[in-house]
This record gives C-alpha cells, sequence and structure tokens, in this order.
C-alpha cells in the first residue's frame, strides 16, 4: 500500500484513488451483504409469524412477534445447553491450558534425552482430527462408562486441544530470557516456583489465546456430544439446536429464532476476544 | 508416565549448568547431583505425566484402537469376537457408495483449493491498506468463522427452504430461474455444500492472510516501488512470495479440515440425498455409528486418516520444508 503512496508517482497513486479504494469499498460492501445479511435475517425472521415469512421471505416483521424469542428463552431447553457447553468448555479449557502449559513449560525449559521426541509426539496430534478418532473414542468411553457424561467429552476434548496448546505456548516460553530464570534460581526460588510466579503471568497473552482457542472449539465441537449423549438435557449447544430443528421442522420462525439465540454467544464472545483469535491464527503460522 | 521418568532421568547440558550456577551448595558433589536430578525427574513427570497421560488415552490410544476394531466385525457392544482380517477394508472399496463419498470429498477438497484460495488472497491484497472501517470489516470477515458449525448448518438450511430466503434474494435481483431445490437436487446438494462451507470458513483464510501481509516490512514494498516497479510487480515479486509460508500453512489447514468434514453437510443434508452430498466422515458415521457396524466404520476413519497421513507426508516433503519454521514439518517428518 505504501508503496502506492510514495511522492514523485503519480500514476501510482492515481491508480490507488481511482480503482483501488473503490474496489476495496465495493468488495466491503459485497462482503458485508453476504456475511451479515443473512444472519440478519435469521434474527429478524426469528420475530415473524409463520404466515408472514410465507407471504414474504424477505422482508421486515409486521408486527413483530415477540413469543418465539419469549417461548424459547422462558423455557428450560436453551439455558441447558447453554449450561452444558459452558461447563463443558470451561472443564476442557482449564484442563487443556494447565496440563498443556506444564508440559511445554518441560519441553521448553528443561534439558533431557527425549524432549524433541515428546514435543513431536504432541504436535502430532494436529493430524488426527477428532471426527477421525471419533469412533474408537466412542468404545473407549463406553469402557471407561463416560457415555452420557458431559466429563466424556470435556476429557477427549481438552486432550484434543493440547497440540495447538504446545504449538503456541513452547516457543512462546522458549523465547522468555534464561537470565530471568537464572535468577529465581539463584534467589533460591526453584524451577516450579519459578514457573508458577514468574513465566506463567510472562507468558499471559499466549495463555490467553489458547485458553479461546481451547475455549471456542470446545463450544463448537458436534459429533463428539452427538456421539456422546442420549439424554436431552445433557445436550451441548450444537446437538440441541439441530436436535430443535428436527423437532420443530414445522415451525420455521421459531427455529430460525432459535439458531438465531443460539448464534448469539459465539458472536458475543468473537467481538471481545477477535484479536486473540486472530492471534491464535497467526500463531499457528509463526509457529 | 514412566518412559518420561526414564528418560527424564538421563541429564542433559542443563543440569551441569545449573551446577555451575548453583556454586557454593555444590559441596558435596555425589550425592548433590544424584539428589538433584531426582527432583529434576519427578519435576518432569510432574509437569509431563499428566498432559501425556491424557494424550496418550484419549488421542493416540483410540486410534490405535481402531485399527484394531477395524479388523472385526462388530456392532459396538459387547466382546469383540467375530475377526474378519481385511475384509472391512476390502469392502470399503468396494462399495461405490464409499468412493462416491470420497470423490466427493477430493472435490470439496480442490475446490476449496481452488476457490476458496484465490479468493481469500485477492480480498486480503484488497483490504491490506487503510481505509474508512477497516477493523470492522476485519470484524465481519472472520465472524461466521467463529460459530458453530451446527449453527450455520441448521442457520442455512433453513434459508435455502424452498421459497425461502435465497430463493427470494435470487428473485428479487431477476435470477428467479436459476432456482432449484437447492437441498435436494442430486447435482446441485454437493455444491450447496460447498457454498455454505465457504460461507464458513472463507474469513478464516482472509484474516490468516491479512496477518501474514502485516508481517511484510513496509520498507520492501517501498524500495521496489521507487526502483519503479508497478503495483503489480510488487504483488507479484515481493508480497506473494513472502507470503508463501502462510499461504502453505492455508492450504495445509484447509485440507486437513476438508478431509473431514462432517458437520455442515450432516445437519443440512445428512449426506443424501441418496448419497449426493456424502462425504467420508458423513460415510462413517452413517454407516458405522447409526448402522452400528462399528467395526466398518472404523475401518473408513483408518482410511480418512491414512488419506491424511499421505497428505502430510507429501506435502511435508514437496512443500512445507521450505519453511524456516518447521513446527508442523517436524511433526511429520
Amino acid at each position: 500500500m505504501a508503496a502506492l503512496t510514495v511522492a514523485g508517482r503519480p500514476r501510482s497513486r492515481r491508480l490507488s484513488q481511482w480503482t483501488i479504494m473503490p474496489a476495496t469499498y465495493l468488495v466491503s460492501i459485497v462482503i458485508f451483504g453476504v456475511t451479515i445479511v443473512p444472519l440478519l435475517f435469521v434474527f429478524l425472521d426469528g420475530a415473524r409469524s409463520n404466515e408472514q415469512l410465507g407471504a414474504n421471505s424477505i422482508g421486515l416483521p409486521n408486527p413483530w412477534v415477540w413469543s418465539n424469542y419469549s417461548s424459547i428463552l422462558t423455557t428450560a431447553p436453551f439455558w441447558q445447553f447453554i449450561g452444558n457447553s459452558a461447563l463443558i468448555a470451561t472443564v476442557a479449557t482449564i484442563l487443556a491450558v494447565t496440563f498443556g502449559s506444564m508440559a511445554a513449560f518441560a519441553l521448553s525449559r528443561y534439558a533431557f534425552r527425549g524432549r524433541e521426541f515428546y514435543y513431536t509426539l504432541f504436535i502430532s496430534g494436529l493430524l488426527f482430527p477428532l471426527v477421525m478418532a471419533a469412533l474408537p473414542l466412542f468404545a473407549l468411553l463406553q469402557d471407561l462408562g463416560l457415555l452420557d457424561s458431559w466429563l466424556g467429552v470435556a476429557l477427549p476434548e481438552a486432550a484434543f486441544a493440547l497440540p495447538i496448546t504446545m504449538l503456541i505456548l513452547r516457543p512462546f516460553m522458549r523465547a522468555i530470557p534464561g537470565d530471568l530464570e537464572d535468577a529465581a534460581l539463584v534467589d533460591g526460588a526453584g524451577r516450579m516456583r519459578f514457573f508458577v510466579q514468574i513465566l506463567i503471568p510472562l507468558c499471559k497473552p499466549a495463555l490467553v489465546t489458547v485458553s479461546l482457542l481451547a475455549f471456542v472449539t470446545s463450544w463448537n465441537q458436534f459429533l463428539l456430544p452427538l456421539l456422546v449423549f442420549t439424554t436431552q438435557s445433557h445436550f451441548t449447544l450444537p446437538v440441541g439446536v439441530s436436535v430443535y430443528q428436527s423437532t420443530y421442522s414445522t415451525n420455521t420462525a421459531l427455529e430460525l429464532a432459535f439458531t438465531g439465540l443460539a448464534a448469539l454467544p459465539a458472536l458475543a464472545v468473537f467481538v471481545f476476544a477477535e484479536r486473540y483469535l486472530v492471534a491464535g491464527a497467526s500463531g499457528a503460522v509463526k509457529g | 508416565m514412566t518412559r518420561s521418568t526414564a528418560d527424564a532421568g538421563l541429564t542433559g547440558p542443563a543440569a551441569t549448568a545449573e551446577a555451575v550456577a548453583a556454586g557454593p551448595r555444590a559441596a558435596r558433589p555425589t550425592s548433590w547431583s544424584r539428589r538433584r536430578r531426582l527432583r529434576k525427574t519427578t519435576e518432569l513427570s510432574i509437569l509431563l505425566g499428566p498432559g501425556l497421560v491424557l494424550f496418550l488415552l484419549f488421542v493416540l490410544g483410540p486410534i490405535a484402537v481402531g485399527i484394531y476394531y477395524s479388523l472385526y466385525n462388530w456392532d459396538g457392544y459387547g466382546p469383540v469376537t467375530n475377526f474378519v482380517g481385511l475384509k472391512n477394508y476390502t469392502y470399503a472399496f468396494q462399495s461405490d457408495e464409499f468412493i462416491t463419498a470420497i470423490v466427493h470429498t477430493l472435490l470439496l477438497t480442490g475446490l476449496a483449493l481452488v476457490i476458496q484460495g484465490p479468493l481469500a488472497l485477492g480480498i486480503a491484497l484488497l483490504l491490506n491498506r487503510k481505509f474508512r472501517g477497516r477493523g470492522f470489516m476485519r470484524l465481519v470477515i472472520f465472524a461466521p468463522y467463529v460459530l458453530p458449525p451446527a449453527v450455520t448448518a441448521v442457520m442455512w438450511s433453513l434459508l435455502l427452504q424452498p421459497d425461502g430466503f435465497v430463493d427470494a434474494v435470487f428473485k428479487s435481483v431477476g435470477l428467479g430461474g436459476l432456482v432449484t431445490l437447492w437441498l435436494a437436487n442430486l447435482h446441485i446438494v454437493l455444491y450447496t455444500n460447498f457454498v455454505v462451507l465457504t460461507w464458513q470458513y472463507l474469513g478464516f483464510g482472509i484474516v490468516l492472510l491479512l496477518a501474514g501481509l502485516q508481517g511484510i516490512p513496509t520498507e520492501l514494498k517501498e524500495a521496489a516501488a521507487i526502483d519503479g516497479a508497478s503495483a503489480w510487480d510488487v504483488t507479484r515479486r515481493i508480497t506473494l512470495p513472502l507470503l508463501g509460508p502462510t499461504i502453505r500453512i492455508w492450504v495445509f489447514i484447509t485440507v486437513i479440515g476438508s478431509l473431514q468434514v462432517f458437520d455442515i453437510i450432516w445437519l443440512m443434508t445428512q449426506g443424501g440425498p441418496a448419497g449426493a452430498s456424502d462425504s467420508m466422515a458423513t460415510y462413517m458415521y452413517r454407516t458405522g455409528f447409526q448402522n452400528q457396524a462399528f467395526g466398518y466404520g472404523t475401518a473408513v476413519s483408518i482410511i480418512m486418516f491414512v488419506f491424511c497421513l499421505v497428505f502430510c507426508l507429501a506435502y511435508q516433503r514437496y512443500a512445507l520444508r521450505r519453511d524456516t519454521e518447521g513446527a508442523m514439518t517436524r511433526a511429520v517428518a
């Protein structure tokens, strides 16, 4: 970009002003239209009746029908789904980040034979997406008596979050100067105390990123809870949405309202956490 | 955990460094260093143990056990006794349904690379400049990516209903003739799924590439411009090569993601109608779990895994090794 505004290159500047900027805005408008408008209509259509939807598929609510939203928000399932998702995502995140940062500490600041082997082992997990392990995982959870239990979802999710956690945390921990560790050791702190009291606070930005990644991944996970849960009151939000869809397949307006409400938590978290998630995405590149 | 303890016991260079750093306290070297070593071993097993157990039990364990199950005819419950050898695998490759699912999955992967890639790159290049509302646009672009895929799928299956939102949009811009049963037309349904997948995942590519673009020093581009390079030359000869690592990681993530695509297809069409939108993962779920051919389903997941592994090894060999930082690379080396 800067190249185009360098003084003394009027042709480039003209190009910038007359073609690139309008194109930028045009593309922005198209992206906005394709991305946000459908979402917006999900929310608006949720405030219409099925008769209104049938008469005209694109239209504003007239009159606004709040009964869809209020009936969802005043009954148990929606809140149960949210609660289950939140519990599972929280536990999975705490486990993944606690165990992941401990292991990343061992693999970044201790010297021992087999260190690179263990790191490679953890990172190889990036090649095993949960979908491919789902069926044997189901059999394992059955043997462990963890079917239809939130732990049966949270534990595997924590395990599958470890590779990306390690991938981001290890280089971060490695980059922290050894002088700090030496100083702590000379002061008689011991390595564990150095880890808890000095390293962990220093790693806060990376920890926020890996926590959010683990949380969002767990929150969005569909196949594992679909396999594990049989009782409806145990369902997570993604499974709940799909069940709601098949239960109320004749009531489109109600489904739209439910889908819109189900999208809200992710969107709300995202608005506050965007820059950490982007950091996570690019962290994968920087390794 | 026992393995980690055993390995941890071996003294590395750091232990020597510690001995030097500890200075006067190293009065009785032999017993001191032994205690020190024991302490290091304990620390390492405490630190590594829990993560390693969790990882081996729930990530590597199922893959290994899956190979075992895939050799049996088993419904997922009760004892695993009916050994059938490789029959599940031969059956899979003789099944037209599964071959179709493989073709669909590869097609979706190819489409993602050929369509989403250039699209994401073009948009990222265009948006990588200062303009009013840039921060807001970044938010808008990334938003679909954070939605649970299940929510995306249900949302679009509602919007794609006959005479629904999408049909109305087509009609309102005069393209009513194109309207079809998006999720029931045998020839269209796979591409409908692809469009929804693109809606969800394009933003990830754009944001990833934008982050990569911001890592390219502007001095390089300025210098080239001063030397008389046109904007196109700068993009082609400086920006794109320097974006290489980001693009290669995007390709890696996209292929691995596409090979296992499940949520959106399952919730929009369940792989139907008549298998017209089946992916390997939806086929695996339907046969293995719903139809309780559990052993067979695991064979299908192992085949999926082999696809993944072959891609990773080939990609590592031919593309990723060029990158200096190779955390991913090392994983498959």
